[in-house]
C-alpha cells in the first residue's frame, strides 16, 4: 500500500447548535485521486477549509504522513505540502498573476525584497507546465483580465508550486463554460501526470468519475461511501446511489426523473 | 512541453532546452516606454496635474514663479506633508483608512520636545518619539484590527482621545525649544545645504525607500493583496491580522518623524502641532491616484499629489489672487483629479 499522505480521523464540526461534520474520516494516499462527492450542504466545503486550515475542526485529529499535527492553520497546511484551489479561486484580481501565484509565500532576497525576476521566470514555468500558455498573457498580466477558466489556471498552476504533494481542487468548473471546462479539466489531468495526489470535490459525477481512483460519499455531514472505482461498474451506479442516500426509500418517480437527466449529459 | 516536473527551483531551460518558450512570454507592449506607462499610469497622471497647474500659474504670474524664495518655503513644509502621506498610501492599499496620524504628530513630537527641554540630546529626542509613534501605531492598529472597529471612526475617535490629552495635561501651553539650533540634530535635519532646505532630502529618500517596499517588497506585496482580497489572503496562509497592524505601526513611525520635523522648523511646540495635516494630507493621498476601494496605490502618485496639494496654497496666492480663493481651487483640483484617475484606471473585479 502506497504511503498514508493525509489523514483525518472523527473530524466534527458544529456552527452554533447546527452540525456540519459529525465524525468523518478521510484519507489520502500518495499518488491517489480521490473524488469526493455529496449534495448541496453535504459538508464537503466544510471539510475541504478543515483540511486546507482555513477552518478549525470542534473536534478530531490531523495526521500528516501519519503524524498527528497541532496548531493546524493555512500555513501550516501550505507547509505540509497541501495545495487548495478553493471554490472561489481565492484570487486577488487587482494584482499580477506573479503576485497571486506567489501570494503568502513570496521569494525574498536580501532583507525580504522581492526576487521579481525569479519570480517570473518561476510563473511561467508553471504555466507552462499546466499547458497555459498565451501571447495574450503574460505573468505580469493582471488577473482580472483573464476569463474564468483562465483565472482557474492561475489557481491551478500556483497549487503545483513547489513541493505541493496532494492538490485539493473544490469544485473547480463551478461556473464555467463547456470549452473552459476542458480547459481545465487538462490542467487537472497535467497535474495527475506529475504524480500528485489529487483530492477532487464535484458536483457532476461524471467528471470525477473520469479521473478518480476512489470515491467517498458525503451526506448530511457523514461519510455514506467509500469505494474504490474497481468496485463501481459506471457513474449510473454511484448516481443511483447517491440518490439513495439522499433519499432513502421512496420517491421512485424524481429518481427516474434525476436519471434520465443525469444520462442525458 | 515537458510532463516533468521540477519540484526545486530549477531553472526551467535546465532540463530540455526549449527555445521558443521563452519567446511566448514577451510583455504585450513591445516597446519598454509603453509597459513603463501603463505600469505607473496614476502616478503619470498625477505629475500632469502637477505640471499643468504650475505651467497656469507661472503664466499668472511669472516674476513671482521664477524666485527660488517661493520654491524654499513649499521644499521645508512639504517633507512634513510626505512623511505621512506615503504611509497613508499602504493604509489605504490596504483597505483601511487612519485619521489618527495628526494627533501622532502632535504626541509624538510631545515626547520629542520633552525629552530636549529636560536637556538631552536631540537624537535621544528623536528615537523617543520614534518609540511612541511605534506604539502609538501599535495601539491604533491592536484597536481596529483586533476590536474588529470601522478603521474610519476607531480612528477618529483616536485622534480626538490624544489630541485632548496632550490638551489636557499642557493646558494649551506650547513649549520652545530654542537649544535646538546650535545641535547636531538640527543640523542634519532641519538646516539648508546650498540653499535648499535639507529636509526635502530626506523626505525623498523616504518617498524612495517607500516605494521599494510597497513595489519589491514582501510587505508591500500582502498589503496590497490583503488591501485586495483579505479572505484570499487569509486561504494562502498570510496573517491578515498582523499585516493590518504593520500599516498602522507604519504610520505612527511617519507621524512621528513629521511631527519631529515640524518641530525643528519652528523651535516650537505646540500642543495643536499636526492639526492642520488632516485633510490636506487625506487629499494627497487620493489625488496622488491611490484610490479608495483598497489593493492598489501608488507611493510616488501620493508623494506628487503632496506636492501638487502644497503648491495650491502657496501658488494662489502669489499668482495674486486673494487668500479666499484657496480653498476653491483646493477643492477644483482634489476633483479634476479624482475624475482623471477614474477614466485612468479601470476596477477589476
Amino acid at each position: 500500500m502506497a504511503e498514508r499522505l493525509i489523514e483525518l480521523r472523527d473530524i466534527s464540526k458544529s456552527y452554533g447548535q447546527v452540525y456540519a461534520l459529525g465524525g468523518v474520516n478521510l484519507s489520502v494516499d500518495r499518488g491517489e485521486v480521490v473524488g469526493l462527492l455529496g449534495d448541496n450542504g453535504a459538508g464537503k466545503s466544510t471539510l475541504i477549509k478543515i483540511l486546507s486550515g482555513v477552518v478549525k475542526p470542534t473536534s478530531g485529529e490531523i495526521l500528516v504522513r501519519g503524524k498527528p499535527v497541532t496548531g493546524w492553520s493555512a500555513a501550516r497546511s501550505r507547509e505540509a505540502g497541501i495545495e487548495t484551489v478553493f471554490q472561489d479561486r481565492a484570487l486577488a484580481v487587482q494584482q499580477t498573476i506573479v503576485r497571486n501565484i506567489f501570494m503568502g509565500r513570496e521569494l525574498t532576497g536580501f532583507l525580504g525584497f522581492l526576487r521579481v525576476n525569479k519570480e517570473i521566470e518561476e510563473a511561467s514555468r508553471l504555466m507552462r507546465e499546466i499547458g497555459f500558455t498565451s501571447k495574450v498573457f503574460t505573468p505580469q498580466s493582471i488577473v482580472g483580465q483573464l476569463s474564468g477558466g483562465e483565472r482557474q489556471g492561475v489557481a491551478i498552476a500556483r497549487a503545483i508550486y513547489k513541493q505541493a504533494e496532494l492538490i485539493v481542487l473544490d469544485e473547480p468548473t463551478t461556473a464555467l463554460s463547456l470549452t473552459e471546462t476542458a480547459k481545465v479539466f487538462h490542467f487537472v489531468r497535467q497535474v495527475r501526470a506529475s504524480g500528485r495526489s489529487i483530492l477532487f470535490i464535484g458536483h457532476n459525477i461524471h467528471h470525477v468519475f473520469d479521473i478518480a481512483d476512489r470515491f467517498v460519499v458525503l451526506d448530511r455531514g457523514k461519510v455514506a461511501l467509500t469505494t474504490d472505482r474497481s468496485e463501481v461498474k459506471s457513474a449510473e451506479d454511484l448516481i443511483n446511489f447517491m440518490e439513495e442516500v439522499a433519499h432513502p426509500g421512496g420517491l421512485a418517480g424524481l429518481h427516474d426523473a434525476g436519471d434520465a437527466e443525469q444520462r442525458a449529459r | 512541453m515537458s510532463k516533468t516536473m521540477e519540484p526545486d527551483l530549477h531553472e526551467p531551460s535546465a532540463g530540455i532546452p526549449r527555445p521558443s518558450a521563452q519567446k511566448e512570454w514577451k510583455h504585450p507592449s513591445d516597446h519598454w516606454m509603453r509597459g513603463f506607462i501603463l505600469d505607473n499610469r496614476a502616478a503619470l497622471g498625477t505629475l500632469a496635474v502637477f505640471i499643468v497647474m504650475m505651467a497656469v500659474f507661472m503664466i499668472a504670474n511669472p516674476t513671482v514663479f521664477t524666485t527660488w524664495y517661493l520654491y524654499r518655503s513649499v521644499l521645508t513644509t512639504l517633507p512634513v506633508a510626505l512623511f505621512v502621506v506615503v504611509p497613508l498610501v499602504f493604509v489605504v492599499t490596504c483597505g483601511e483608512i487612519d485619521l489618527s496620524f495628526p494627533a501622532t504628530m502632535g504626541f509624538a513630537s510631545w515626547v520629542f520636545a520633552l525629552v530636549v527641554q529636560a536637556g538631552y540630546d536631540p537624537f535621544l529626542g528623536i528615537a523617543a518619539a520614534l518609540v511612541t509613534g511605534m506604539l502609538l501605531g501599535f495601539l491604533v492598529g491592536s484597536l481596529v484590527v483586533y476590536g474588529g472597529l470601522s478603521s474610519l471612526i476607531a480612528t477618529l475617535g483616536m485622534n480626538f482621545l490624544l489630541r485632548g490629552l496632550i490638551q489636557i495635561i499642557n493646558e494649551g501651553k506650547s513649549m520652545a525649544l530654542t537649544s535646538l539650533s546650535d545641535s547636531w540634530a538640527y543640523t542634519i535635519f532641519s538646516s539648508q545645504l546650498l540653499g535648499i532646505p535639507v529636509q526635502i532630502f530626506w523626505a525623498i529618500g523616504f518617498v524612495v525607500l517607500s516605494a521599494m517596499l510597497y513595489n519589491r517588497h514582501r510587505f508591500g506585496a500582502q498589503v496590497r493583496v490583503v488591501g485586495d482580497n483579505p479572505d484570499s489572503a487569509q486561504q494562502m496562509g498570510i496573517d491578515v491580522k498582523r499585516v493590518r497592524v504593520k500599516v498602522f505601526v507604519f504610520v505612527g513611525i511617519g507621524a512621528a518623524i513629521a511631527g519631529t520635523f515640524s518641530v525643528m522648523i519652528n523651535f516650537t511646540w505646540w500642543p495643536t502641532a499636526g492639526d492642520g495635516y488632516l485633510l490636506p494630507v487625506l487629499a494627497s493621498v487620493f489625488v496622488g491616484g491611490t484610490p479608495t476601494w483598497g489593493g492598489i496605490g501608488t507611493v510616488v502618485g501620493g508623494a506628487i499629489g503632496a506636492v501638487t496639494v502644497s503648491f495650491i496654497q502657496t501658488g494662489v496666492v502669489a499668482a495674486g489672487l486673494s487668500g479666499f480663493y484657496v480653498q476653491f481651487f483646493n477643492g477644483l483640483i482634489i476633483i479634476l483629479s479624482l475624475l482623471g484617475h477614474k477614466w485612468n484606471q479601470a476596477r477589476y473585479r
